[in-house]
């Protein structure tokens, strides 16, 4: 009779414990796990005057909170790509002389549409739709 | 001989706290001497080095300013403007590797000398996850200045806690404030790295040498079978505490001279908008986990490449803080062999890569 009671007793003890704790750690990890900020959703973006774009050169623009890396090859077509490696998230650059993308961090490689071609990235990287209209690049986010 | 005034001091605190434990310490204590001796002082110079974290970062607190738009203003206003600032900033750094490089050195020579065995298997753990706390403190230090090398460096390790299963994602958003590595993750880490992990840190310091001062400093196999009066001490107070405080001006001299020579570089701000530069490397103590990462394909069967690597290195890293409980065979001849293989293959390991990443 005692032990039972006494086990009985424990348990609810434990019981009661576990909750508290759940009580005490729930708001903690809900606290750390920051609000969602409203994204500004975007579809184009105007990024200047093609004037502005030399052959062989590149550019890193912000489209909504995705950098986007906007390149012009050798032979003057553009090209517009998430700029983000696919990897582990560093910024990839456009290099002139192979005219291929690649990324710094662990010498990942991806060809000019963006098609992972050696390296680690896992995966290509997005492409971006790029349009001249009236002499003005815009690109074009290609989800809608 | 005693001071008088000390001696009335002494008494009153006697009267009051019976100070006889301390006084059976500075008596009784004594401290092995033998031909491994030297690696006693190990841990000493640990602890010495991180007091001089804890000071130069207390130091660093009066003018260094968390934020995207401030932090590195701040650092380059301290390591330009501030009189002496260079120095305190540059012992900081320095003084930061050289803590984690001791506590490396320590840790492999208890390992070699068979110090960790029972009975001090949780001195062992205790002090395995010191290691961890320290490097917690170089990665997240390292953001701080929030310049190119160390934005990309953060992206990247925070990057990789992804690819745990099931939580991953909610780990990286946790850890970086945010999907993105922004001043968010500064503010976090900025408190992980000022309040959070001194105040772990020290607790587990306080425990660490509380063990060590329990059950005194271990005996080789070897010193043991001597006899009674083969056996060489020293004591603990006055000998080896003025041998530890040489051995601290040494290293201070050491640490001095490369805050003079080669400083340490501040580098571009941090741009999310800026491509990664070429040669982007994360403190050199990561250096052999980030190695291994880039030789793994991307993928190997249906798992990523770095997942795979994760859970082979967490796995290590349990075996590693387990192994005095570890009984990889019954044979106590067999099983010390084992463990002194593994710890062998460990350390060549860690060197290799580590030689390779600068390479
Ligand atoms: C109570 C203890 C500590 C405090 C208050 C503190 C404070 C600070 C502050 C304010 C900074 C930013 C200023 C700067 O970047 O120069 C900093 C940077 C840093 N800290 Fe600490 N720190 C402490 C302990 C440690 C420990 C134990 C380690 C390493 C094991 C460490 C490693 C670093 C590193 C690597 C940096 C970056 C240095 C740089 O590049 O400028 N800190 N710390
Ligand atoms: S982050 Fe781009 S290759 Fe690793």
């Amino acid at each position: 009779m005692g032990t039972n009671r006494r086990k009985f007793l424990n348990s609810l003890l434990g019981i009661g414990s576990l909750g508290a704790l759940s009580a005490i750690v729930y708001p903690i990890i809900s606290f750390l796990i920051p609000p969602k900020i409203a994204e500004v959703k975007i579809n184009s973006l105007k990024v200047g005057p093609v004037a502005d774009f030399k052959n062989n050169s590149s550019k890193i623009v912000k489209f909504g909170r995705t950098p986007v890396i906007l390149v012009r090859t050798k032979n003057g077509d553009f090209n517009a790509l998430e700029a983000t490696c696919t990897h582990l998230d560093c910024i990839v650059q456009f290099k002139k002389d192979t005219q291929q993308i690649l990324c710094a961090c662990h010498n990942g490689i991806y060809d000019i549409h963006g098609r992972n071609v050696s390296g680690p990235p896992p995966k290509p990287l997005k492409q971006f739709v790029v349009n001249i209209i009236d002499d003005e690049i815009r690109i074009t986010s290609q989800d809608v | 001989m005693k001071n008088k005034k000390i001696e009335k001091v002494e008494n009153w605190l006697d009267e009051r706290y019976d100070l006889s434990p301390i006084r059976n310490l500075i008596q009784h204590k004594k401290v092995p001497v033998h031909g491994h001796s030297i690696w006693y002082y190990m841990g000493g110079i640990s602890l010495f080095l991180f007091m001089i974290q804890v000071f130069t970062g207390l130091l660093l607190l009066m003018y260094y300013i968390p934020g995207e738009d401030s932090a590195y203003e701040s650092v380059q206003f301290i390591i330009t403007k501030v009189d002496f600032g260079w120095l305190i900033r540059n012992l900081h750094s320095w003084s930061a590797n050289l803590m984690v490089f001791f506590i490396f050195i320590h840790m492999f020579s208890v390992f070699f000398t068979n110090s960790f065995r029972k009975p001090r298997e949780l001195t062992w753990v205790t002090g395995f996850f010191l290691l961890l706390l320290a490097m917690g403190f170089g990665f997240s230090g390292y953001l701080l200045p929030w310049n190119e090398l160390a934005f990309f460096a953060t992206k990247v390790g925070t990057d990789i806690v992804a690819v745990v299963p099931f939580i991953g994602d909610s780990l990286k958003v946790i850890l970086r404030g945010g999907e993105d590595v922004t001043g968010a993750t500064l503010s976090r880490f900025f408190g992980l790295h000022v309040a959070f992990l001194p105040a772990i840190f020290t607790t587990l310091l306080v425990i660490h040498l509380f063990f060590v001062q329990r059950q005194g400093m271990s005996e080789p196999e070897e010193f043991e079978k001597l006899t009674e009066d083969q056996k060489k001490y020293i004591p603990f107070f006055p000998n080896f505490v003025l041998q530890d405080a040489l051995l601290w001006i040494i290293v201070l001299i050491v640490l001095l001279s490369l805050t003079l020579f080669f400083p340490w570089e501040l580098g571009l701000k941090a741009d999310a908008l800026a491509s990664a530069p070429i040669g982007i490397k994360p403190e050199w103590y990561f250096m052999f986990m980030f190695e291994t990462l880039k030789l793994l394909p991307a993928n190997i069967w249906f798992i990523e490449g770095e997942a795979v690597g994760i859970f082979a290195f967490t796995i290590a890293g349990l075996i590693w803080m387990l192994i005095p409980f570890i009984n990889f065979s019954k044979k106590k001849d067999l099983n010390n062999k084992i463990v002194r293989w593994i710890g062998i293959f460990s350390l060549l390991y860690m060197i290799a890569f580590t030689i390779k990443g600068y390479l």
